[in-house]
């Protein structure tokens, strides 16, 4: 575990006269689950559109294995090796399964517009490379349960499988550093159940490094190795996640003042 | 019939022996077609031919990559004046022209591409429809482009394909077809195959998000700017073959309608369907052509241009075919959103359990 994996350093983004973004720290080791909590609003979502590359930050450093990624495009970012998914589902809904999968290989592929146009044999390069590609796919398919989806559009598919076809899209990128963006919002307690094991296994047996946006405690709690709460933009607590469950600004941030409740009963 | 044993037959062409068998009876009567029709349907074969490329590669970037463009008459003119110029004044080989005026198209393309990066929807439709204006208002007023007279295309002979020069004549419709099927047959697959791989891929990544194709590494700039070389490249080639076609070019033949019609065709034949697109380039070069002779029907072609002449035109000229035209698109759009290619699918289905 080294602790220069992933860092992001004082990041802030302002949109109008709105700090959406304040003062942002935190480090990631490499392995680890690493969650951020906060009530709706508070900038989590904005935090991994700076990391991704959707937002440009006003100012900040993030770190990824030693070298700076801010500002950059996300393309470049994505080729480093950083994968999300999104809260509001981002898939390519005129797609199959697989072939949303084999976009999430598009920076480990080079078939370029000859010779994918020209192919006519199995042995040509194009094909070859689409064959190989597709069977590693066909790992991740296994491994999400996503068979029966394989080649059905993922636009017909129901929420809770297009939120799977997203994680298998970011894992089809071989990240090693995967942010899951609310990934169990609208998910049964079963699918979310199913869900834990996964992440757990994705961080595990891949080895990936996981950034998590969660609502869903249980899940946060135990999944975890550090919990980081932010209001307003502000960090308000770090640390393990028991730790900063019981800690009284977060409790304030969710729960409200306990001053204030007493005065209404 | 549906169980597939190998990751190939995912992006094969021709995956089962019954369609092999087809695909060699329409190799067949191809090469035979224009043995048994009459001088006027070859003329026709090759016209929905060079429709059908434009199809394909206007289909590429509407259809496909979900950029609109309003501008392909000045990729076909690019294509058209730029082969027959390369022809009669750096005397090269024709098919060596071709392929010159096709990447000129592309280059012109690209440049186009660039503010697709910017604009969406509606002001990329305006902006692609200057180009397209602009390019036959240049091509007018400068005279090496032969100005409002047009271009003749020169004589093309066998030989002149390859190298310049020559005897053996290619003057009949006939002949013509020979050169143009090819041309249109090899482009389709190869639009095709290029849209069941990696670039096809990022394409529609981008039609159908663009942010997520963004994080998952695809070059949205280079992608975009690529479908509107490739598809430009095509309409280039359709350009420089209807110049053949038609032997003679002038401005006002790449006018803004032409646009319009090609977009049609990518509409009504299917959006994002290579094969959509070859359904679409066919049933509406027929419909025009047919169009053009509504008015010689006895007494309804009367009856028509008459009420045309009285209530649908404001010059007073009759303009039933573009009346018709304009319906049928509408029709078609409203009935079967998905184009011909979404009915083919649906009678494909009925088919399937057919007699019960």
């Amino acid at each position: 575990m080294d602790s220069d994996f992933f860092s992001v350093d004082n990041l802030a983004i302002t949109f109008g006269g709105l700090r959406a973004v304040d003062r942002v720290s935190f480090t990631i080791n490499r392995r680890s689950i690493f969650s951020i909590i906060g009530p709706n609003g508070a900038g989590k979502t904005t935090i991994f559109n700076c990391i991704s590359g959707l937002y440009k930050p006003d100012s900040g450093k993030i770190i990824f294995k030693g070298e700076e990624i801010t500002g950059l495009k996300p393309h470049r970012i994505a080729m480093k090796g950083i994968a999300r998914t999104f809260q509001n589902i981002e898939l390519f809904l005129r797609m199959t399964t697989m072939e949303n999968l084999m976009l999430g290989r598009h920076i480990h592929t080079k078939t370029g517009v000859w010779s994918g146009s020209t192919f006519f044999r199995r042995g040509s390069k194009a094909a070859r490379e689409e064959i190989t590609h597709r069977e590693q796919v066909e790992r991740i398919i296994d491994l999400l349960d996503l068979q029966s989806a394989r080649d059905q559009f993922v636009g017909g598919l129901p929420y809770g499988t297009q939120k799977l076809v997203e994680l298998g899209r970011a894992l089809a990128l071989e990240p090693e550093l995967l942010l899951l963006d609310e990934p169990s919002a609208g998910m049964n307690s079963e699918e979310r159940q199913d869900l834990t094991f996964w992440v757990k296994d994705i961080q595990e047996e891949l080895g990936v490094t996981i950034l998590l946006i969660e609502h869903n405690m249980q899940l946060v709690r135990d999944i975890s190795d550090r919990v980081l709460a932010i209001n307003f933009g502000r960090p308000i607590g770090e640390g393990i996640p028991e730790e900063v469950q019981n800690d009284p600004e977060v409790l304030k941030a969710y729960l409200g003042e306990e001053e204030s409740i007493d005065a209404v009963s | 019939m549906d169980m597939k044993r190998d990751y190939y037959e995912d992006i094969q062409l021709l995956d089962s022996k019954v369609l092999w068998f087809w695909f060699l009876i329409l190799i067949a009567s191809l090469i035979i077609l224009p043995f048994l029709i009459p001088n006027y349907y070859i003329y026709m074969v090759n016209y929905m031919a060079v429709n059908v490329i434009v199809t394909v590669g206007l289909n590429i970037l509407v259809g496909y990559t979900g950029q609109i463009s309003l501008g392909h008459a000045g990729f076909f003119a690019i294509g058209a004046f730029i082969t027959v110029l390369s022809m009669t004044n750096l005397h090269l080989p024709f098919l060596l022209a071709l392929l010159l005026a096709a990447f000129v198209a592309a280059f012109f393309g690209f440049i186009l591409g660039l503010p697709a990066l910017r604009l969406k929807g509606p002001y990329l439709a305006i902006a692609t429809l200057g180009f397209g204006l602009a390019i036959t208002q240049v091509i007018g007023r400068w005279q090496i482009f032969g100005g409002r007279m047009g271009l003749e295309a020169p004589g093309l002979t066998l030989q002149g394909l390859f190298f310049s020069g020559g005897s053996y004549t290619l003057e009949s419709d006939r002949q013509l077809y020979f050169l143009i099927i090819p041309i249109a047959f090899v482009l389709t697959t190869a639009a095709r195959n290029l849209m069941k791989t990696r670039v096809g891929r990022a394409f529609i990544a981008i039609r159908d998000s663009d942010i997520a194709a963004e994080t998952m590494g695809v070059n949205t700039v280079y992608y975009k700017t690529l479908a509107f070389a490739i598809s430009a490249f095509y309409t280039g080639i359709a350009g420089g073959l209807y110049a053949f076609l038609i032997g003679f070019i002038n401005p006002s033949s790449f006018s803004f309608i032409l646009s319009i019609y090609f977009l049609t065709f990518v509409i009504v034949g299917g959006l994002g369907s290579i094969f959509g697109s070859i359904m679409g380039g066919i049933t509406m070069t027929w419909l025009i052509l047919k169009l053009d002779k509504v008015q010689e029907l006895p007494y309804l072609g009367d009856i028509l241009s008459a009420f045309s002449e009285r209530w649908m035109s404001v010059t007073g000229f009759p303009n039933i075919s573009s009346i018709i035209f304009g319906l049928i698109i509408i029709l078609i759009v409203l009935f079967e959103p998905l184009g011909l290619y979404g009915f083919w699918i649906r009678t494909k289905i009925y088919w399937k359990t057919w007699p019960f």
